[in-house]
């Protein structure tokens, strides 16, 4: 009986999710066939026509003002990979740490960084930069990836996964072979988060790399800029040097490839359940 | 001997885990809202012509910042532009997170891997990128709604005058944002287990009752999560404004009340109105999402009382 009814397509819902797909889609279609353009065909081709001046934008590109743009790509492999690695290595040491022991102190630590949760950006850039320049680090390296590295929200996720995850046998059982505190989150606990912590890094991947307002604050120096903030600065000078938005359009389709290079990669991985504050294991 | 030795490392070892992060959190987050806390209580106060060394000092101001931004109207217009703005984000987005959600976990739907990848692609795109990408395609000459109308004979409108470029920024809010709450929702979904469709089912109930009646209630905590952490990045809308403004003349330097803060703090120099601000703001979000919190809490469980 029920192999006489043969499931059917739904296809309105079908229909909507496309359209919904389309929606997303839409800009990113655009920039592929926008890059092809010749900065002089880019106001006068119909809007997706594609052209053939890919390559050469490419070249333009590399070779504007030496090559910035890809120091300005290198800039934020470090700010957002170096920054992300760190925060979902501190990350995962911190949720374990307040998800497996028990020591005086503990829940007021946990409360006082889960209310880091709630603390607007806003009441912090400022801060952070007016302190950073009395120690003479603003416009550095440092000054960007250092107030990326704590995440009260990477904590938080890290310690509903470390305590789902994590067995606390086997703790006992690595501690009674004689392993030490720190080899025992190493060697044992840390495997068994790998999914937890991956997405950890995936979120404050994002999260960096979305920061506008920290670089924005804190360097002047345009060799040190991250690609947003690189490619917001040709933007505004393509105001009066239209020429440039062409190096602006190529730029952003090609910064645009590593993130969703590094999501496709580790889309196995990471663990989407964790950020409506559910796990399954 | 050992074992004593062992007990120790064992009562020092969490205290010395998380000594890095309560260290990082102490100077980046708490000393910051510190300062800017003790920042909105002074001012300069000028001598003379406010020249030469000792010339400008700071003194304590008592609320005098605070008194000055609630009478300050471009705050209160650009305040005002961000609650309609998110009055009007919040339930499309959201709403359209949930739609595409609820259909994804909708049987017998067909290329469901390439539309929850493709929505999903925008949370990957930063906002200052993304706001590029809009930008282009609402300026008129590259625009393909203009191109389409033009062809038609139609009148061209401009995404960018005064009166469209609010909601072309709240499009590209849109864009940036239903992906990433879909996705939230989806787990939520699958999370559940089906045998509890399966009775609704047999019973005779469609596929849109089984969403309304059974789907939405489980789904009221994640829709609750994602409302809460959409308010709160709402209020500090930035990256979009910012980058538009460099199409079009039609965004202020305070469109925002984060963008007059940072106008206050960088450009104006006025840092103790910037730390008012941002005081503000910042308890706008608490009492925002607390209130929400409390409102929602007894709506859904009011009868418990």
């Amino acid at each position: 009986m029920a192999e006489a009814r043969r499931p059917r397509l739904a296809i309105l819902p079908t229909a909507v999710l496309l359209i919904g797909a389309v929606y997303c889609l839409l800009p990113v279609a655009w920039v592929v066939a926008a890059s092809t353009k010749a900065g002089s065909t880019l106001f006068t081709s119909f809007t997706f026509a594609p052209s053939g001046s890919f390559f050469d934008n490419v070249s333009e590109l590399s070779s504007y003002s030496d090559g910035i743009y890809w120091r300005w790509m290198l800039n934020t492999a470090l700010y957002a990979g170096v920054g992300a690695a760190l925060s979902a290595g501190l990350s995962g040491l911190s949720g374990y740490t307040l998800a497996k022991y028990r020591f005086a102190g503990r829940s007021v630590i946990f409360n006082v960084l889960l209310a880091g949760v709630l603390v607007p950006g806003i009441v912090l850039a400022i801060p952070q930069y007016l302190l950073l320049a009395k120690v003479g680090l603003t416009d550095t390296y440092w000054s960007v990836l250092l107030p990326s590295i704590v995440s009260p929200y990477g904590i938080y996720l890290a310690r509903i996964y470390a305590a789902a995850a994590v067995p606390d046998s086997v703790i006992e059982a690595a501690r009674v072979d004689g392993a030490g505190e720190f080899r025992t989150f190493r060697t044992v606990a840390l495997p068994m988060m790998v999914p937890g912590i991956i997405t950890v890094f995936l979120v404050q991947f994002v999260a960096i790399w979305n920061n506008f307002l920290l670089p924005f604050i804190m360097l002047a120096d345009d060799n040190k800029f991250p690609v947003t903030l690189g490619l917001y600065t040709l933007l505004n000078r393509g105001n009066t040097t239209p020429a440039l938005y062409s190096l602006v359009i190529t730029g952003a389709l090609l910064s645009m490839i590593p993130l969703v290079a590094v999501f496709l990669a580790l889309q196995r991985y990471w663990r989407v359940d964790l950020l409506s504050g559910s796990v399954k294991t | 001997m050992v074992r004593t030795v062992r007990r120790g490392r064992r009562t020092a070892a969490p205290y010395a885990f998380l000594a890095p992060a309560v260290l990082l959190f102490t100077l980046f987050i708490l000393l910051p809202v510190g300062y800017t806390a003790w920042l909105s209580l002074r001012k300069v106060q000028v001598k003379g012509l406010g020249l030469g060394k000792g010339a400008r000092t700071e003194v304590f101001a008592g609320l005098d910042n605070y008194r000055r931004a609630i009478t300050d109207s471009e705050l209160w217009s650009g305040g005002l532009r961000v609650l309609a703005y998110g009055a009007l984000l919040l339930p499309i987005m959201l709403g359209l997170a949930l739609l595409f959600a609820l259909l994804l976990d909708r049987p017998r739907v067909a290329l469901r891997r390439f539309s929850r990848i493709s929505i999903f692609l925008p949370y990957a795109v930063p906002a200052v990128i993304a706001s590029m990408l809009w930008g282009f395609l609402y300026l008129p000459a590259m625009s393909p709604l203009n191109y389409v109308l033009a062809k038609l004979g139609l009148p061209e409108p401009n995404l960018l005058s005064t009166g469209s470029v609010f909601f072309s920024i709240v499009n590209i809010a849109i864009w940036g944002g239903v992906g990433f709450n879909m996705i939230i929702l989806y787990t939520s979904l699958r999370a559940i287990s089906p045998e509890i469709y399966e009775s609704a089912r047999i019973d005779g109930c469609s596929e849109l009752q089984i969403a309304l009646r059974i789907k939405i209630p489980l789904l009221i905590p994640a829709i609750v999560m994602t409302t809460v952490f959409s308010m709160i990045v709402t209020v500090q809308v930035f990256s979009e404004p910012m980058t538009i403004r460099s199409l079009t003349t039609n965004i202020t330097s305070t469109w925002t009340p984060l963008m007059k803060v940072y106008r206050d703090a960088f450009a104006a120099d006025d840092l103790y109105a910037a730390a008012a601000t941002s005081i503000l703001l910042a308890l706008f979000t608490l009492v925002l999402s607390f209130g929400f919190l409390r409102f929602v809490q007894r709506r859904a469980f009011g009868e418990e009382r």
